[in-house]
């Protein structure tokens, strides 16, 4: 039987704020166990927490973002569990008003545009750090650090739209971006910024009714979630073609062995009983600070990567490319203002930018390739002062050095060569040296030219114009 | 509604709480007597009323987004029945 997978996911990020949603405790990550925290974070017994303003904001402003419409009236629920990573024994989320709800996001799927329904972004805060002696089954204890428990977040829930495992991963790169352009979030899945659980579940094709789900956990990178759905969609239909039922239940994808596993004891836990946080009052947004939010979103990733096409002339996956981080589009966008030429921009970008980005594990932001600089060293291109070839060196040079174009042109004497009178010199030598190849060349071999145009290259250190070459090497044989 | 021995059971285990037998007994008595009496409730005509968030009516309660020092390690962790290594130590969590 043809089976349709149904995918939900539940992602939450961390809100870049200087301190704690309901205390001053700061949020910086790497900080020493356990020096982050207060009374009102370690859940002591008296202490009233008193909710952040940057949360309610970088919550409104993320609702809008995803197209949701922002609840006028919203509160805080208890989210009772016990698990020691919680020291309250709640954690203080939203149930029934959340500040934003019944958004959306579009995705594009093997050039298919998809759109994936959100349906509630909640604030909540997140909970500590587990510490295993061991491997968490095996140990008889575990260490607890507090230092995260009550770092905001907003968990971002999806409707059950998405459709395979691609879908999600796409789903979950432009969510990542959104965030990162609104400057909300890091959204780094290492530091646990940006985390990813989600509902899977298989139905007959055609069929409209929801089959019995698994809660897949434990998705901690683009690829885990990827390829954590891959193994659970593998798993359930072997399961259902075997005739049997798909049991609902918590599984943690396990990386190394890549499978995912049952975590039994997860089951009981599910009853959270919710109620109201009594310490906590009310939200009512005002519609004119809400307006005045929108009006200040930065240009998104969507009407970006529109921009980009329609008025830079940039192709469908380059201008993709450019803008899935704001850091890069931004680094684009730049280059423009600096006076380069659009798809001279955005290949050097995709091209020796990215490679070495890629090579030394460098953030855009960080490249020390300033856009500025990356012009100037476009413009000596484009002049003819340098070659393609020794522009690549050049490009290298400056990554390494942080000099400027000119300065390594000049100090190296990269200088292109365009004066016939020079190449001619070195022409002559190289046919004289290989009888051979003219030989072949005039029996009719146009590729023996090939050789003969590198030997010229070789002996001019790569500075000799390839197209002057060539045309003087065609007059002399 | 009425509350069974199996509901407390199951709130028990939810709370982590250990009762005996007699125990048992006597909250599925007392949680049961509570809800009767606050079943009374439900004789109030509520229709078009908004269910209530919070009894104080205060709202928007906010404090700017500003760091305040936290609590030196050695005073966070003087409550803990265990520690080590600056860390609190806790039972072992999943049942293998
Ligand atoms: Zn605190």
């Amino acid at each position: 039987m043809a089976y349709e997978v149904v995918i939900g996911l539940e992602v939450h990020t961390e809100l870049k704020t200087e301190s704690k949603i309901f205390c001053g405790c700061s949020t910086k990550f790497g900080a020493d166990q356990n020096t982050n925290v207060c009374p009102v974070c370690l859940g002591l017994p008296g202490v009233l927490p008193v909710f952040n303003t940057k949360v309610l904001e970088f919550a409104v402003r993320t609702g809008l973002a995803l197209n949701c419409e922002i609840l006028p009236f919203s509160k805080f629920d208890r989210k009772n569990y016990y698990y020691p990573d919680l020291p309250k024994n709640f954690q203080t989320s939203q149930y029934d008003l959340p500040i934003a709800v019944n958004g959306y996001l579009d995705i594009e799927v093997n050039g298919e545009t998809r759109r994936i329904n959100i349906t509630r972004v909640h604030m909540e805060e997140d909970a500590g750090k587990l510490v295993h002696a061991g491997s968490i089954t095996k140990s008889e204890y575990a260490l607890v650090d507090y230092n995260r428990t009550g770092v905001p977040l907003l968990e971002i829930v999806s409707e059950p739209d998405i459709r395979s495992a691609d879908e999600a991963k796409a789903y979950l790169e432009k969510l990542k971006a959104i965030l990162q352009y609104i400057d909300v979030s890091d959204c780094k899945m290492e530091e646990g910024s940006l985390r990813c659980d989600a509902n899977i579940s298989l139905r007959p094709a055609g069929a409209t009714y929801l089959g019995t789900k698994s809660e897949l956990k434990n998705l901690n990178s683009f690829k885990a979630v990827q390829r954590g759905l891959e193994y659970e969609v593998l798993r359930q239909t072997e399961v259902l073609e075997e005739g049997g039922k798909v049991v609902q239940e918590t599984r943690t994808w396990d990386e190394g062995r890549g499978i995912t596993a049952s975590m039994r004891s997860k089951e009981q836990a599910h009853d959270y009983r919710y109620f109201p946080e009594p310490d906590l009052v009310p939200i009512v947004v005002d519609p004119v600070w809400i307006e005045d939010i929108r009006k200040k979103l930065p240009e998104l990733p969507d009407a970006r990567r529109a921009r980009l096409i329609n008025d830079h002339n940039l192709s469908s996956y380059d201008a993709g490319m450019i803008t899935s981080s704001r850091a890069m589009a931004d680094y684009f966008d730049n280059t423009l203002k600096a006076g380069a030429d659009a798809k001279t921009a955005a290949n050097w970008l995709m091209g020796e930018v990215s490679k070495h980005l890629n090579l030394s594990n460098c953030e855009v932001e960080d490249c020390p390739v300033t856009p500025e600089k990356l012009v100037e060293l476009t413009k000596l291109l484009d002049k003819g002062t340098i070659s393609g070839k020794i522009a690549k060196t050049v490009f290298e040079e400056m990554w390494s050095s942080g000099k400027d174009a000119a300065t390594i042109v000049k100090e190296q004497g990269l200088v292109q060569i365009s004066d016939e009178g020079a190449i001619i010199a070195v022409i002559e030598a190289v046919i004289a040296a290989n009888p051979q190849s003219v030989a072949d060349f005039q029996a009719g071999k146009d590729r023996a030219i090939g050789f003969l145009v590198g030997q010229v290259m070789k002996q001019t250190k790569g500075r000799a114009n390839p197209e002057v070459v060539n045309k003087l090497l065609r007059e002399r044989m | 509604m009425k509350i069974t021995r199996k509901d407390v059971e199951s709130v028990a285990l939810l709370s982590r709480l250990e009762m005996d037998e007699a125990a048992m007994d006597k909250f599925t008595g007392q949680l049961n007597s509570i809800l009767e009496y606050v079943d009374m409730l439900s004789k109030v005509d509520t229709e078009g009323v908004e269910p209530t968030a919070h009894v104080l009516n205060l709202k928007n309660v906010l404090r700017a987004d500003a760091v305040k020092p936290s609590l030196p390690r050695e005073l966070a962790l003087s409550n803990a029945p265990e520690q080590e290594d600056g860390y609190f130590k806790v039972p072992k969590i999943m049942e293998g």
